[in-house]
């Protein structure tokens, strides 16, 4: 079976064109074979995924109705909390963890006739830039096997790339979605914080994380929109439909935006490879061809973003995983001495690395004495960069820069040095800062066929605009036809 | 020595379990003496992935509260992370208020023993969550009961404004009088609904120097007797420490100490206050809570008569003892009904006998309020109107009273029905009282002698009278023909 499109897929079992099972075996095939080369998926639900396709096939050829996604292979980042399955975080201390319940997410899925394929694989506790914290497997990517596929959604990503699944899900708190997504040239929104229930993902950085749709054309992520987002009562901080309501994302997908108002940041781009400089002028170019009107902006806190970011990340981090202690649940440490070993052996057992420097960064933060010189601090500058794109935003509709500064990385170059890592997300973070949405649409390639991603952010809860503005390019480019040369 | 003069300052932390029907966070169901876990769910055990959702009633019975401790009410509050590794709190954060707490600078009047009252200060009133229970019942392990783990607490903290063990109790009863009153809490000393946290210290004067003793924390007091007798306890400790060794209070030097009710004396937990660093920062899971003028107004109306007001008022108004005044204020369903009995034509102190001598017994007996013994205060007061006009004895309104309860006839009926209406007819009286004169020639003199045993026998021939009516007669009206025949 053929690339094609999660829309299109749905379409065609619709019709009878093909059929789920069919889709879901060559998904199946698919991974039997690359699989062990990219590394993807932490697990696969191969039989109960043939048996729902079944059970889909079935209902339509009796004409029953079916849901959005009906018979449409997706992949789940294993940091949402599933009934079936393990729920891991790709974490030695949540290995064997099985949820009791589904994450919101996961039952809108389930609700919509997806048919699940498995769980992908991740940075520790989705803390990292490149999947290579993943204590679990590695993760590769499809474009090459020697490099990264970014992170930390890169399972899902690289999933999505290489045909392992049609659509997935990931979780975005400083570019987690984005970012890959760059790396992997497919398509990947990071909704407006409150879009999507938070309710059964596993919490990094509470105010900060957001779960979105990963997929190969911008039709697709508006489809996977329609079916995930929506008020959750069981999550307080997603936003009543009352104050914004639900939107078809699909539905006015193709309505060109007359008079379109383009924000570029001047000087944002310098830090940036020269071939990643190159494919976002070109899609400036393309915009500008377009009819758009490209205009400057100045985004005055953004230099602060990384800094005020891994405050904020971390505190909320280290908060969030002080409940994987070896008492309730999870990995706990063998003989310990007394009840306070349990905690301190268990943790030191089962985090890893990078997850270990970001809680005790958080922790540090937080403590009395430098709560007011870190982590208050750190909140002035997450609303002095609220006010900067609320600023731009009153003179745009959109604002246009790179998703990462350089394309993906050779696998162990940027290990040792975190710092260098972190600025893989430099231009990702402040939309999770302020709580905007943000998309990456491919856009090129650099010397080394590697794709290269387009960012494009819009004001809060205008993800409808933002669709149509990265449909408008996807419709006069062919990067997002482009696919890896692994089969 | 002979100068040695102390003064006892003492300040409370209280915390009351708030009766919602369910949790704080969740909705598990509140419960007491259940099966150890079986009254939760993902969200109270702190699973990967859930999120708190905040109970409207608990606020709403917070605020209540809070007015009714004469609280400044925010209208802006926020809920903030106390983070500390325990087994029994399963994030190992506590989700509670710190900077901006729901209330503050409030007030609690107690009665003292000299029938005043005494203005005690709040400094604030909130909300949190309560932890768990760890159980060290056998073997080398202990087990973790979290049935109670988000129970929703109202913390409140005082003014060390209490100079006695006695003055605490009159708080400590009062608050549960109090939130009995506003039905927020049952207030049950035994399920543990209520707990107590007294600071202690003494202001010693010596040669006309002052000298301040350490406070000592007594941890967890679960009864009012511990309460009283740990801070007898302690003001004899910390004048013996400063006797014999001078101890005084310096930086630092603050304990935490136990109550041993076997040994009826505080034991020492810990030797110097530990540097507590609980890492507070906003929880990012939960919105911040606006309180509008309207449903500030709302819960406003449901404040009642405060039972110390109410006391207070019986014994000015109607010139009830204290004694009976804190008797029909004890519940509120008792004060209430005696309100609209009075309110209804009763006379307070013959309302308040019927009541007291008779009400509350059955009512005891039967395990029920006065409200629900079936009879109706408009009944109640036209019983307390039948003795006033002399319709009946104060005896027979007793067994009538009871009558009532029993098949629900009117007084009146009832008072026909058993022979108790008293005879008050002169002429009639006038008969038997000549007969029993005639029948009592020593009585007569000892009457007319106006000596010593007139009033002795006076009484004794009225006696005479009752018995020969079978208590029918009216005593007022018989006194009064006797006078009148002898004088
Ligand atoms: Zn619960």
């Amino acid at each position: 079976m053929d690339w094609q499109s999660a829309k299109e897929l749905r379409d065609k079992i619709r019709t009878g064109e093909t059929s789920s099972v069919e889709a879901t075996e060559a998904v199946f095939e698919r991974i039997a074979n690359s699989e062990p080369a990219i590394g993807a998926y932490i697990s696969t639900f191969e039989k109960s995924a043939i048996d729902k396709a079944r059970e889909i096939d079935k209902r339509i050829a009796n004409g029953e109705a079916v849901g959005e996604l009906a018979g449409v292979p997706v992949a789940i980042k294993d940091n949402m909390c599933t009934t079936f399955g393990t729920t891991t975080c790709a974490s030695k201390i949540l290995k064997n963890f099985h949820a009791p319940y589904n994450a919101t997410v996961v039952d809108k899925l389930i609700a919509a006739d997806a048919v699940i394929v498995g769980k992908t694989n991740l940075d520790e506790f989705a803390m990292g830039s490149s999947t290579e914290n993943s204590s679990l497997k590695q993760t590769v990517n499809p474009w090459d096997i020697k490099r990264v596929p970014g992170g930390s959604s890169g399972g899902s990503t690289a999933a999505v790339a290489a045909g392992l699944c049609c659509a997935a899900l990931g979780s975005d708190t400083g570019g987690s979605i984005r970012q890959p997504a760059s790396f992997c040239g497919v398509v990947g929104l990071k909704p407006t914080y409150g879009r999507v229930s938070r309710y059964g993902l596993v919490a990094y950085g509470s105010s900060l994380d957001q779960i979105g749709p990963i997929t190969r054309t911008v039709g697709d992520c508006a489809l996977m929109m329609n079916v995930i987002t929506g008020h959750d009562e069981k999550d307080s901080t997603s936003v009543s439909e009352s104050v914004v309501p639900a939107c078809n994302y699909l539905e006015k997908l193709d309505e060109p935006i007359s008079g379109l108002k383009i924000g570029i940041v001047p000087g944002l781009n310098t830090g940036s490879d020269s071939d990643v400089q190159k494919a976002i002028s070109g899609a400036i170019e393309v915009y500008k061809k377009l009819g758009a009107e490209i205009i400057e902006v100045e985004m005055p806190h953004f230099d602060y973003a990384i800094a005020a970011y891994y405050v904020i990340a971390t505190a909320e981090a280290s908060s969030n995983l002080a409940r994987y202690d070896g008492v309730h649940y999870g990995h706990r440490t063998k003989n310990p001495k007394d009840y306070i070993e349990v905690y301190t052996k268990s943790r030191a057992e089962g985090f890893g690395k990078e997850v270990k420097r970001r809680i005790m960064l958080g922790t540090y933060a937080l403590s009395s004495g430098y709560y007011d010189a870190y982590y208050l601090k750190a909140l002035k500058v997450r609303n002095l960069i609220r006010g900067d794109f609320t600023k731009a935003f009153e003179r745009c509709q959109a604002i246009l820069m790179p998703v990462s500064p350089t394309t993906a990385f050779k696998i162990g170059e940027k290990v040792d040095d975190p710092l260098k890592m972190y600025l893989s997300d430099i231009y990702t973070i402040a939309a999770n800062l302020a709580g905007v949405p943000g998309i990456s649409i491919p856009c090129g390639f650099d010397k080394n066929n590697l794709p290269v991603g387009l960012q494009i952010l819009t004001p809060a809860f205008s993800e409808d605009k933002l669709l149509r503005i990265s449909r408008m390019f996807e419709a006069q480019t062919d990067w997002h036809k482009k696919k890896p040369a692994i089969r | 020595m002979s100068e040695l003069q102390y003064k006892v300052l003492v300040g409370l932390e209280i915390h009351v379990h708030l009766s919602t029907k369910t949790k704080m966070f969740c909705g598990c169901a509140l419960s007491f003496g259940e099966e150890a876990n079986s009254r939760v769910c993902p969200v109270c055990l702190g699973m990967p992935g859930v999120l708190p959702v905040m109970n409207k009633q608990a606020f709403e019975y917070a605020v209540l509260a809070a007015l009714a401790l004469n609280c400044e009410i925010a209208k802006f509050t926020k809920w903030d992370r106390k983070g500390y590794y325990y087994p029994d709190l399963p994030k190992n954060y506590q989700i509670s208020q710190y900077d901006l707490p729901l209330s503050r600078n409030g007030f609690i009047e107690i009665p003292l023993e000299s029938g005043k009252t005494k203005r005690i200060g709040i400094i604030r009133a909130h909300l949190e969550e309560d932890a768990g229970k760890n159980l060290h019942a056998t073997g080398n392990f202990s087990q973790v009961d979290l049935n109670r783990a988000g129970t929703p607490l109202l913390e409140i903290v005082t003014e060390p404004d209490m100079n006695s063990a006695a003055e605490v109790r009159a708080l400590a009863e009062e608050l549960q009088r109090m939130v009995r009153y506003l039905g927020v809490s049952e207030a049950d000393m035994q399920k543990g609904h209520m707990r107590f946290e007294p600071n202690v210290n003494l202001v010693i004067t010596k040669d006309s120097k002052e000298y301040k003793t350490p406070i000592a924390e007594i941890k967890n007091l679960n009864s009012f007797r511990a309460l009283e007798k740990s801070i007898e306890y302690e003001i004899g400790r910390q004048l013996d420490r400063f006797l014999e060794i001078g101890e005084v209070m310096e930086m630092g030097n603050k304990s935490t100490r136990g109550w041993d009710d076997v040994k009826e004396a505080t034991v020492l937990q810990r030797e110097k206050e530990e540097a507590h660093d609980y890492r507070y920062f906003p929880e990012p899971d939960l919105v911040p809570v606006e309180l509008t003028e309207e449903q500030l107004k709302d819960i406003k109306s449901r404040l009642c008569e405060l039972p110390i007001k109410k006391q207070m008022r019986y014994v000015n108004e109607y010139k009830l003892s204290d004694y009976d005044a804190g008797v029909l204020t004890a519940e509120r369903a008792t004060g209430e009904f005696f309100d609209e009995a009075v309110k209804a034509g009763g006379e307070p102190k013959r309302v308040c006998n019927l009541l007291t001598q008779v009400g509350l017994k059955l009512a005891n007996e039967k395990g029920c309020s006065v409200a629900e013994l079936g009879i109706k205060p408009d009944g109640l007061a036209k019983l307390a109107m039948m003795v006033e006009s002399g319709e009946i004895s104060a005896t027979a309104a007793n067994t009538i009273l009871g009558e009532m309860v029993k098949i629900g006839k009117s007084p009146q009926e009832l008072a026909e029905q058993l022979n108790l209406i008293q005879k008050s007819d002169a002429g009639e009286l006038e008969k038997i009282v000549e007969q029993v004169l005639a029948e009592n020639h020593r009585a007569v003199d000892d009457v007319k002698s106006g000596g010593k045993r007139s009033k002795k026998a006076e009484g004794f021939l009225l006696g005479q009278v009752m018995q020969k009516t079978r208590g029918q007669a009216n005593p007022k009206v018989v006194s009064e023909i006797i006078s009148k025949k002898l004088s």
